[in-house]
């Protein structure tokens, strides 16, 4: 009885041991599992997705129809959606071709843009890339020679009318077009919390001037005026660029970019002592911030306004439930009324390619309505067509879509699509130098220092 | 040997090229890239924050560790569960520290929420000054205080691995040294101060070496945890390889950083073989 009793208690010991040692090894893999979680969850559903096109495949048909294998970093929330629709629909047209999904996760493209440089340099190219318009796609990849032009699926398609010229020219060197639009985001937006403007009876600020009145009231009612989050450095360049764009005019910016403008130019020391001016606004703790950080600032009230591009629309409306007119409202930047900020997704067509047909196949399809109307109201986007269907999209793309139309667009510098990216690279660290510093000759010598690169 | 050395000798090659664009230029260049890094500002403050990173790092790990290990070596009650306590972070990778102390040394929230009420609110990793800073070079030299708050966060995922090899150091030590010396009147602080830390000298050269290949690579922790910082206070030669050589297509200049890189690895590790090699012989 007692022997028995005693077994017990020491299988209880045991037991208790073997739990203790389960728990803990349960606790390191919670805690790695935390720890890769951005990445790995992201390649999964990445895996996942792919195996289930590629299945989707081989049930409804022979799969002889080649294998396009589209590589992007589009992983996140939305974009994800957007594109794994646009497979779908794809696989409705095409039952015969295989679609690859090759995503690669993390850090707003330059983790994949690492990989591709990889792949492109060993010649094994992806069937099309996502690449942003402007330089980095003639800078880098046609400038490499490692791009096939594409003007016949232009003209076979109709498609010189469709797209706004300033946007074909912007993926085109010289007559020679190298990759299709799918997308448009808007870089000079600048998004406010309602019920902190109608509190402190603000009016939208169109010029400068008057955003400088606007922020210096908020702030004497202890209101951030601007939310930064330059955790990365490219959200203030953004800043940047937009402040160019309102002293320069988009002309003016478009010649500074072609470098009949040099860096020293007085405006340029202007709109460097603007920015200086404009940082005085934002709230102390954007070094520790990145962009979505500093849009909650602007959520919760804290601070009154947020340059970003639209893809925060998409952060406000679906992560944080706000009400696009309602909870928030947007306007162009300061100055920058009727000029359009472009930040385009495109996708091209590399040299040495397995299956040139196939991925003909896919880049058509990219550029019809059908495609640009099934991703960019799921991504948050406008579609960079300009006779979309405007009813499929919610009122900020319709808003949007509409200025598209008629403004003058200018490229992107933080967003690679107005340099090369190594000039983008040096002038983000001149950006994030001077917004700790605030050293105007510095950072003009800086910008100047590295337009040869440009 | 190829897939090391061949490497080795290859970016040395390339870093003395003109390959600073994504469309390969093998043109001999000379030092052009090495004179421009030791010229660039974010260069120049990544090698001040990796020394007095280094410096900080190695000394709180040898410090919090050998403490540690003699207190435990007291055997104090329990002392298997704090040892495993104090194990436990490094099974953790840099990555998942610098995540959690990015949030646990927010300026906004973490530690701050609670240092509020003591009315002091570090800005910790976001804090751009420079301590007992003077111009030199295009940048201020000095001791960048954002720097503090990774040493800390380093030294938390660290001190295990010290203390692990301080325990083991601590029972190599006989008892009858120890002994020999309380016999002379040695007080027992000065029987550690005199007689075991020496002892215990070639551990800590050990741990010295560890440490000093960490510091001086570290990039994962500082990815995860405060991204260059701003102004580059947070910034190392490894943050700027990567983002020069695969953002930026420097590829010359990156090369220039991994062989500056290397060399200075080489200052620690080489006299270290060179040792080793004397004792055995």
């Amino acid at each position: 009885m007692c022997k028995r009793i005693q077994n017990q208690k020491k299988g209880e010991i045991i037991l208790r041991k073997f739990y203790s040692l389960l728990l803990l090894v349960a606790l390191v893999l919670v805690i790695a599992a935390c720890g890769a979680n951005d990445k790995d969850n992201a390649n999964d559903k990445n895996n996942k997705a792919s195996d289930n096109a590629a299945n989707d495949n081989n049930d409804s048909a022979s799969g002889d129809g080649g294998t396009v294998e589209i590589f992007s970093w589009w992983t996140g929330a939305g974009e994800e959606e957007g594109l794994l629709a646009l497979i779908d629909l794809f696989n409705e047209l095409q039952p015969d071709i295989t679609v690859e999904n090759a995503a690669v996760a993390g850090g707003a493209g330059t983790n994949a843009k690492a990989v591709l440089t990889t792949r492109m340099q060993g010649n094994d190219p992806p069937s099309t890339f996502q690449v942003h318009g402007g330089e980095e796609l003639n800078k880098s990849w046609v400038a490499a020679d490692k791009m096939e032009p594409i003007n016949d699926l232009y003209e076979a398609n109709d498609w010189m009318d469709k797209f706004p010229d300033e946007l074909i020219e912007l993926v085109s060197d010289g007559d020679d077009i190298y990759s299709v639009p799918v997308n448009v985001h808007r870089g000079n937006v600048v998004f406010y919390n309602k019920a902190v403007f109608e509190e402190h009876g603000i009016e939208v600020p169109t010029t400068l001037d008057e955003f400088f009145d606007v922020a210096e009231k908020l702030q004497a009612a202890g209101v951030t005026p601007l939310a930064l989050g330059d955790k990365e450095s490219w959200e203030a360049t953004m800043i940047f660029e937009n402040l160019l764009a309102a002293e320069l005019g988009t002309d003016g910016y478009l010649d500074l970019f072609a470098g009949d403008i040099e860096f020293d130019d007085p405006k340029i020391v202007k709109v460097a002592e603007d920015l200086g001016k404009v940082l005085e606004y934002v709230n102390e703790d954007h070094a520790s911030r990145n962009w979505q950080d500093s849009a909650q600032l602007v959520a919760e009230g804290e601070a009154a306004m947020l340059n970003m591009g639209d893809w925060a629309k998409g952060y406000f409306v679906n992560d944080l439930k706000l009400e696009t007119n309602e909870d928030f409202g947007y306007f162009a930047f300061p100055g920058t009324d009727g000029d359009f900020s472009v930040i385009t997704d495109t996708f091209g067509k590399p040299k040495g390619i397995d299956d040139v047909p196939a991925t003909e196949e896919f880049l058509t399809f990219l550029g019809s309505t059908e495609a640009q109307d099934v991703f960019n109201p799921i991504k948050g986007s406008i579609p960079a067509r300009i006779d979309a269907d405007v009813e499929k999209y919610d009122a900020y793309g319709q808003d949007t879509m509409e200025d598209f139309k008629t403004a003058n667009l200018f490229p992107s510098l933080a967003h690679g699509s107005a340099a090369s990216e190594g000039f983008v690279t040096k002038a983000n660290q001149a950006v994030n130098i001077f917004v700790t510093q605030g050293d105007v000759d510095n950072f003009i010598t800086a910008l100047k220092n590295a337009a040869p690169d440009m | 040997m190829v897939f090391v050395y061949g490497f080795i000798s290859w970016s040395g090659y390339v870093s003395l090229s003109n390959y600073n664009t994504i469309v390969p230029d093998f043109s001999f260049a000379g030092l052009k890239n090495y004179i421009y890094l030791f010229q660039d500002f974010r260069f120049q403050a990544g090698l001040r924050n990796t020394l007095f990173f280094t410096i900080l790092f190695i000394g709180a790990v040898i410090v919090s560790g050998l403490v540690l290990a003699i207190l435990l070596d007291k055997s104090v009650k329990g002392e298997s569960v704090f040892r495993n306590i104090f194990l436990f972070p490094m099974a953790l990778s840099f990555v998942v520290t610098g995540v959690v102390w990015q949030w646990l040394l927010h300026p906004s929230t973490g530690f701050n929420y609670f240092l509020k009420f003591l009315n002091i609110e570090p800005k910790w990793y976001t804090d751009t000054n420079i301590l007992a800073g003077f111009k030199w070079g295009s940048i201020e030299f000095g001791l960048p205080v954002a720097i503090i708050a990774v040493v800390i966060a380093a030294v938390w995922q660290m001190t295990g691995f010290s203390l692990a090899m301080y325990i083991a150091g601590l029972r190599a030590i006989p008892e009858e040294v120890r002994e020999a010396a309380r016999m002379d009147g040695a007080s027992e602080f000065q029987v550690y101060m005199r007689v075991v830390i020496p002892m215990l000298m070639p551990i800590t050269m050990s741990v010295v070496i560890i440490m000093a290949h960490i510091s001086l690579k570290i990039f994962d922790l500082i990815y995860a945890m405060t991204g260059s910082g701003a102004n580059f206070v947070t910034d190392v030669p490894g943050l700027y390889m990567f983002e020069t050589t695969f953002r930026g297509n420097y590829y010359a200049n990156g090369a220039a950083i991994s062989i500056i890189m290397l060399l200075l690895v080489a200052v620690f590790i080489v006299p270290y073989l060179w040792t080793n090699r004397k004792g055995d012989q």
